[in-house]
């Protein structure tokens, strides 16, 4: 749908029309359908939406400062997507991106503060990345192993791998990563100079840059080369991959290791970028968000990364709105969930209408 | 269940009409699967269906059990004429069937299967149930442990519990198709007890089976289908005067004789060439649900088609596998061309120029979602020239599916087709190229013109007679005698995974005769 299916059928060069009128049914019509529900609520309490919207458009997209945190915040988001990406066209259900994520983050956290004592920064930075990746994958090996040996359902136990990734890393920044320098529970802390360098002269992360590639490596890999084709297969049906002489489980846990590898460089890219530690009860259950969204692009690289600066630009830009306009933080929430119900509401009339044509 | 209150049912008098069909014909694309048929199946009678596979047995139950609906024709419950146009309709008017592949929830308990059906505002009537099925315990010696999980009863359990479940339901009519094929000796010498219990009660049981010297024992009556027409029928009378061996053997007449002569387009077996396949005492390992191959040793030269016939579900799939490299062997040998193939994987098999056509087009042979393009190179991911340096190279894929869609008279809208538009004929065109590509030695074919239209099967014999004439070897696994009669040189019988025999074909009229003896008969019948 959306955003990917339109830069999909662009390729068929077929009437202009049908395209923009597509674009205007289930991707803007939506937005603005949410837009206005949300709007409608906020004038339930008294408040002025233009006056909210106002604000989240020139916090997020408008105000250069802004625009970067937007743009900064990209970067364990399109990670993220990556993982995702690999797994849904894989046809696997990795549901349990936060943990490998949040595992991942402590992982980097432990590591670069100490080693940047004795070893040269970039050294550092990617042996947390390394580390990070390795840890993330490391936590789907038990999910993995069972979906390919077994036929466990994954959904499931990723989904509970995920409670008690959650539960672990908390565990591990309390008792054992602990700096012991603060009050705080919280990890030792990269210095400012030795995270991630900034693009330019902006407060960007340069996270951002390989949170990019990494979301267009996947998309090529998945889309034109030949290990993306036998996972796709595999995804697609394992009883024709096995008849063509494709090692179904073998492919399955290479499908679980790339897909946490990258949940666990979303950890990292977050540490090693921007945040520095990792703060016990630190959550920030970026998955759960971009699943939907990686859904809505239909598991295309370019139309995830769309959809995923406009979400970015929502959070950072929202933070500051509801600040000013003094609607509680969480109003975001509720705009994110009209948007998830209009769009796909507008799926499943575009699905029916398709069915009833076609 | 709105029966279960009724304890004591009414059953028709024994020898009344129960269910029947009058001139019922069912096509299907390309098929005349029932072809006017007429059929009175009486009550207190088990009424034996027999058949080759494909001769329109299944289609009759789907008719009874209200899944299918006759084009021409009708069917009678009771003797009047009736519309079975649902499963609850066909419940309704008494009938219920046991499918071949089990209808229970394996995540149910057996209570809960056995409620399902009932009414869902009423609380399952559990004291009924148990009053009921403790006199069927009485009665018929059926097993059925009410709180045991379905999935974790054994086959045979399984069944008594769908048999159960019919009893329940005060049917008058009870349907098998093809119940005893999973069960073991033992099991279906107590099913067969069963039924003639049923029968004696007054139901009315339609059997379908492949054995036999099953529908000798246990039938009364029996009747034989062949291609979609009525072939003729053996009464009790007839029957009970006949000793097993000439019952059966009148029976294999009635299933296999021909009233046509031989195929008139037989291919005409040349001097065959040295040997390309030998498989010696292949072994493989069997489960609860997939039979083991025992003992499999074949040949097949160059130039050679060796069919391997058998009732569908004796090992073939198996058999086709373990050559294919996608079923591991446990003893034996396969030799290509004289080189053991040891452990060797698909790809390597394929490279080596063993080719494997699945009868499974759509869920095994294709991905449906990719296009056609793919589809055509989905057995050689990553090998050039369709990929350099692991980049696929979509030009070339696509160049290589025209040519292979116009070699092969593939008839679809364009390569970038999703493969899962196309008509089974067309994507059977497909895989045949697919297997045909480069240097293909030896090709196995399983149940190639399975579900085709006669255009579309005519076309797929004539490729495989040009692939025998080319100098590959062919191993062709059928149910479909005439075509093992038309392609082969030579057919070997399996049975229970095993080759009961292999026959020279000499395209006589005999040889649908002297394979159905092997196929379907008792060993002492077949020698
Ligand atoms: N749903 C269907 N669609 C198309 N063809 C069918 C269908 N069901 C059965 N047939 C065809 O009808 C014929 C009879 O099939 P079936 O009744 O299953 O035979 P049997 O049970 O005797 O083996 C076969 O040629 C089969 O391919
Ligand atoms: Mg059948």
């Amino acid at each position: 749908m959306s955003v990917a299916e339109t830069l999909e059928t662009g390729a068929e060069a077929r009437a202009g029309t049908g395209r923009w009128r597509k674009l205007l049914v289930v991707t803007l019509g939506p937005i603005a359908a949410a837009l206005m529900t949300s709007g409608l609520i906020l004038l339930l309490f008294g408040i002025n939406p233009l006056t909210y919207y106002g604000f989240v458009l020139q916090r997020g997209l408008l105000s250069g400062l802004g625009l970067e945190q937007t743009l900064t915040r990209m970067a364990p988001l399109l990670f993220l997507a990556a993982g995702l990406i690999v797994a849904f066209r894989a046809g696997i259900w990795n549901l349990g991106v936060d943990g490998q994520f949040l595992l991942g983050a402590v992982a980097a956290a432990a590591l670069a503060p100490l080693m940047i004592l004795w070893a040269p920064g970039w050294l550092t930075l990617l042996a947390g990345f390394a580390l990070a990746g390795a840890v993330g994958a490391l936590w789907s090996v038990l999910p993995a192993l069972l979906r390919a040996y077994q036929g466990v359902n994954e959904i499931i136990t990723t989904l509970m791998m995920t409670f008690l990734g959650v539960s672990l890393a908390n565990v591990l920044v309390k008792l054992i990563f602990l700096d012991p320098g603060t009050t705080v529970p919280q990890t030792r802390t990269l210095p400012v100079a030795d995270r991630l360098p900034r693009l330019f002269d902006t407060s960007i992360s340069s996270g951002l840059i390989l949170g990019l590639i990494a979301v267009l490596a996947v998309h090529v890999m998945m889309t034109r080369t030949a290990f993306g084709l036998k996972l796709r297969t595999v995804g697609a049906n394992p009883h024709a991959a096995a008849h063509a002489g494709l090692s179904v489980p073998r492919l399955t846990m290479a499908v679980f290791a790339l897909s946490a590898g990258f949940a666990g460089l979303a950890g990292a890219v977050d540490i090693l970028g921007v945040q520095g530690n990792v703060r016990a009860d630190w959550n920030p259950a970026f998955g759960l968000m971009v699943i939907p969204l990686v859904f809505l692009a239909r598991f295309h690289g370019v139309g995830s990364i769309i959809l995923i600066f406009f979400y970015s630009a929502l959070l950072i830009g929202a933070e500051s709105a509801a600040r000013r306009v003094g609607v509680p933080q969480d109003f975001t929430l509720v705009l994110v969930a009209n948007l998830l119900i209009f769009l796909g509401l507008a799926e499943y009339l575009d699905h029916r209408r398709k069915r009833t044509e076609g | 269940m709105r029966d279960l209150a009724r304890s004591d049912h009414p059953l028709p008098a024994k020898g009344a009409d129960a269910v029947g069909l009058v001139n019922v014909t069912k096509r299907f694309p390309g098929v005349v699967a029932v072809d006017d048929v007429s059929l009175t199946v009486r009550a207190g009678e088990v009424h034996v269906l027999l058949g080759e596979n494909g001769a329109g047995k299944s289609t009759i139950v789907g008719m009874l059990a209200g899944l299918q609906e006759p084009d021409n024709g009708h069917l009678t419950v009771g003797g009047g004429r009736v519309r079975l146009t649902s499963p609850s309709g066909s419940l309704e008017a008494g009938i219920s069937t046991v499918f071949q592949h089990g209808m229970l929830v394996p995540t149910l308990t057996v209570f809960e299967n056995l409620v399902l059906g009932d009414t869902w505002w009423h609380r399952p009537p559990r004291a009924l149930v148990e009053r009921r099925i403790a006199e069927l315990q009485r009665d018929f010696g059926l097993d059925v442990p009410l709180d045991a999980l379905t999935g974790e009863l054994s086959l045979g359990q399984q069944q008594q519990i769908e048999i159960a479940r019919a009893l329940l339901r005060d049917s008058t009519v009870l349907i098998l198709d093809e119940a005893t094929s999973m069960l073991t000796p033992a099991g279906a010498d107590e099913l067969g007890a069963r039924m003639r219990l049923l029968a004696g009660r007054g139901l009315a049981v339609i059997f379908i089976t492949h054995k036999l010297s099953e529908a000798y024992r246990f039938g009364d009556r029996i009747s034989v289908l062949k291609q979609g027409q009525f072939a003729g029928e053996i009464p009790p009378e007839e029957l009970r005067g006949q000793t097993e061996v000439d019952a059966v053997e009148h029976m294999v007449r009635l299933m296999f004789g021909t009233g046509s002569a031989a195929p008139a387009s037989r291919r005409a077996t040349r001097a065959p060439g040295p040997v390309r396949l030998a498989v010696d005492a292949l072994r493989t390992e069997g489960g609860a649900e997939v039979l083991a191959l025992r003992d499999i040793s074949l040949e097949v030269r160059e130039g050679e088609v060796l069919g391997v016939a058998g009732i569908d579900g004796n090992g073939q799939k198996q058999l086709a596998e373990a050559l294919a490299g996608q079923r591991p062997i446990t003893q034996g040998s396969v030799l290509l061309d004289g080189t053991d193939l040891g452990r060797a994987s698909v790809a390597e098999r394929r490279r080596r120029g063993l080719r494997y056509l699945t009868d499974d087009r759509l869920s095994e042979g294709s991905v449906g979602a990719f296009p056609v393009s793919e589809n055509t190179v989905l057995k050689e991911i990553g090998a050039p020239p369709f990929w350099t340096a692991g980049f696929e190279r979509p030009g070339r894929i696509a160049a290589h599916a025209r040519d292979l869609i116009s070699t092969y008279a593939v008839r679809t809208p364009g390569e970038a087709t999703p493969i899962g538009h196309l008509s089974g004929g067309n994507i059977q065109k497909v895989l045949l190229g697919r297997e045909l590509t480069g240097d293909a030695r030896v090709v196995v074919f399983n149940k190639p013109t399975y579900g085709l239209d006669m255009q579309n099967i005519t076309a797929s014999r004539k490729r495989m007679r040009e692939i025998a004439e080319d100098g590959r070897a062919v191993l062709l696994i059928s149910t479909d005698l005439d075509e093992l009669i038309e392609l082969a040189d030579r057919i070997a019988v399996i049975v229970e995974g095993r080759i009961r025999g292999t026959l020279d074909n000499d395209g006589s009229g005999e040889m649908r005769l002297r394979i159905g003896r092997l196929m379907v008969g008792d060993l002492e019948a077949a020698s």
